[in-house]
């Protein structure tokens, strides 16, 4: 209850930022639903299916391109953003039934080179991409404001759609499936889960707005190259975000990538020197001290309050 | 009774390696039939169940779930299919509760319309176990005869036609044999065909109509219980001439 008062509350904020703060605070009201969008995704496969991904990457810049190349040949936005979704989810869907019959850490190398080979097909690919040099993208017209309110609102309205398809994912059948897989996936195929449709369709659901938001960031940006588009910090932000906040849960991505990008703005504003070192050392430490994430640790605290100190406290009540 | 029997195995091999862990194995489950499945450690039993469940591809042979081809399948498919089976070393889902784990088999393999309806049926099976004080416990905090009784009753909410059971007694005290005998007898009155790979004789004795005797993956004897215990290949590979003397001391006193 408290976490979706929270919820709302904080959606409110977000939707109010351009009437109440300056450009710098819009921008990184957009990181914050950027990030949310991509944590939230991730979750499908880390968290639920219990398979460590890193190709969030490898689907953004995917995404970024399909939707560059289609916004730059004069499709009306949102058009390009729908067209990069569907590429997106396509390939992952084909991809999965290859690379998930890898597991562990096996399944994280060839997940993080997806993101590489990706990478050097676009720097490769220079007719079509535009190489190393990168590609300019056509810049939204309206000046700086309407623009900033424009990708804010749409950053936010995938945040809000990959929230609602985990709602949905983890109340239902899909969602007990994959968490079945997580535990033991010999015992859930002997149970009768179809674990191979199972996992690409989580793996697909992870990939999906990873395509949206990618496309959203080269409209938002107007200029995208093969590292900022397949960029390995990325690849290994969102699943450290995911931890962070609580894998497995529906708040928890969401409060992990805002803790971790406020963390990060703090930081860099604050230590210009050694600002990764610092942030590295946080995140780690943050993650040693806290293994279910910040959402669980809220719950253990509960637990010995609602158990002992409430009761405790009525009683004390009823003895006067 | 129909006469189709409900699961038969054609000629069914599988090889690791150079080791021949099953070869050339034949045998039929009627309905409603309870069979044993005995043989001594590395004889095969356990890839036996794999292969008939599709946990392992067989290297050659076939097997027909009532009268379907269904040698290849996966084992989600089995499953569905109605063909049930416990693992030897128990799987729990061990982080979610005792009744979920139930309802996950109602719900994937058996009839269970949804979540909910898969929570009532599990709370269903779990009494029939015996585990229903247990319902809310995490799977993992069960001790081992509770952990056994879960795996039952996780396969008995998939609703099978044909159960595999291997070895859901092992570990189990004499008092616990005793109420698991019980268990199976009540599920064997469900009318559901049972196959029960079983170390105590006691309990295949007591419980199988017909015995099939696996020895390096070959079938060596099959039969009423009394006539395998007495054939000279089985005394030999596996139950040891004592076992023989004791037994024929008893029919004879008996
Ligand atoms: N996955 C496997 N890979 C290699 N060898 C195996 C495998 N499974 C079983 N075996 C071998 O097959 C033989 C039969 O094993 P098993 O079916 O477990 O016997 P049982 O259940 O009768 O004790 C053993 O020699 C065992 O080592
Ligand atoms: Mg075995």
């Amino acid at each position: 209850m408290r976490s979706s008062a929270f919820f709302i509350l904080s959606m409110l904020v977000l939707a109010a930022a351009p009437f109440i703060a300056d450009n710098y605070v819009v921008r990184l009201c957009t990181f914050l639903c950027m990030y949310a969008a991509l944590a939230l995704s991730w979750n499908f496969i880390g968290g639920y299916a219990g398979y460590p991904s890193f190709a969030t990457a490898g689907f953004f810049g995917l995404g970024a391109y399909a939707g560059a190349l289609t916004q730059n040949l004069g499709f009306w936005l949102p058009l390009p953003w729908l067209f990069a979704t569907v590429v997106v989810a396509l390939f992952a869907a084909g991809l999965g039934f290859a690379i998930l019959r890898m597991k562990g850490h096996y399944f994280a190398i060839g997940s993080i080179s997806i993101v590489e080979i990706l990478r050097l097909l676009a720097s490769s690919w220079a007719q079509l991409t535009g190489g190393g040099d990168g590609l300019n993208v056509r810049i939204l017209p309206g000046g700086p404001d309407y623009a900033g309110r424009v990708f804010l609102y749409s950053m936010m309205a995938v945040m809000i759609a990959a929230f609602i398809t985990m709602l949905c994912v983890d109340r239902s059948r899909l969602g007990f499936g994959l968490r079945c897989i997580k535990q033991n996936e010999d015992a859930a195929d002997m149970i009768g889960i179809d674990v191979t449709s199972y996992k690409t369709a989580a793996f697909t659901l992870s990939a999906m707005y990873c395509g949206t938001i990618g496309a959203i960031y080269a409209s938002w940006v107007a200029y995208i190259d093969p590292s900022d588009a397949f960029s390995i910090l990325l690849t290994l932000k969102v699943p450290v975000m995911t931890l962070l906040g609580g894998p497995g849960t529906v708040y928890g991505p969401i409060l992990g990538a805002w803790v971790f990008v406020l963390l990060e703005e703090m930081i860099w504003a604050k230590f210009l020197e050694y600002n990764r070192a610092i942030l590295g050392a946080v995140i780690v430490l943050l993650i040693f001290a806290l293994p279910g994430g910040l959402l669980r640790m809220q719950w253990r605290r509960k637990w010995p309050s609602s158990v002992f100190g409430l009761p405790g406290l009525n009683r004390l009540k009823e003895s006067r | 009774m129909n006469a189709q029997p409900i699961l038969e195995v054609k000629g069914l091999s599988r090889a690791f390696g150079g080791v021949k862990a099953v070869n050339d194995v034949s045998f039929a489950l009627h309905r409603g039939e309870i069979v044993g499945l005995i043989g001594p450690n590395g004889a095969g039993k356990t890839t036996l169940v794999n292969l008939i469940t599709g946990v392992v591809p067989p290297s050659s042979g076939s097997v027909l779930f009532d009268g379907q081809d269904v040698t290849y399948q996966r084992p989600w498919q089995a499953a569905r299919r109605g063909l049930a089976r416990t693992f030897q070393i128990v799987q729990p889902f061990p982080e979610m509760t005792v009744l979920e784990n139930v309802a996950a088999g109602a719900l994937f393999a058996g009839r269970a319309a949804n979540r909910a309806d898969a929570e009532a049926q599990a709370l269903e099976h779990l009494a029939f176990v015996g585990l229903a004080q247990d319902a809310h416990r995490p799977a993992a905090a069960l001790p081992l005869p509770g952990r056994k009784r879960l795996e039952l009753a996780k396969s008995l909410a998939m609703r099978p036609k044909v159960l595999l059971l291997d070895e859901v007694n092992a570990g189990l005290n004499s008092g616990e044999v005793d109420q698991a005998l019980d268990l199976m007898r009540r599920i064997a009155a469900q009318g559901i065909t049972i196959l029960i790979i079983e170390h105590l004789m006691k309990v295949v004795l007591t419980l199988s109509q017909r015995v099939l005797v696996l020895h390096q993956g070959r079938l060596i004897s099959s039969g009423d219980p009394a006539s395998v215990v007495q054939d000279p290949q089985v005394v030999e590979a596996y139950l040891g001439s004592k076992f023989a003397e004791r037994q024929r001391r008893m029919t004879a006193n008996g």
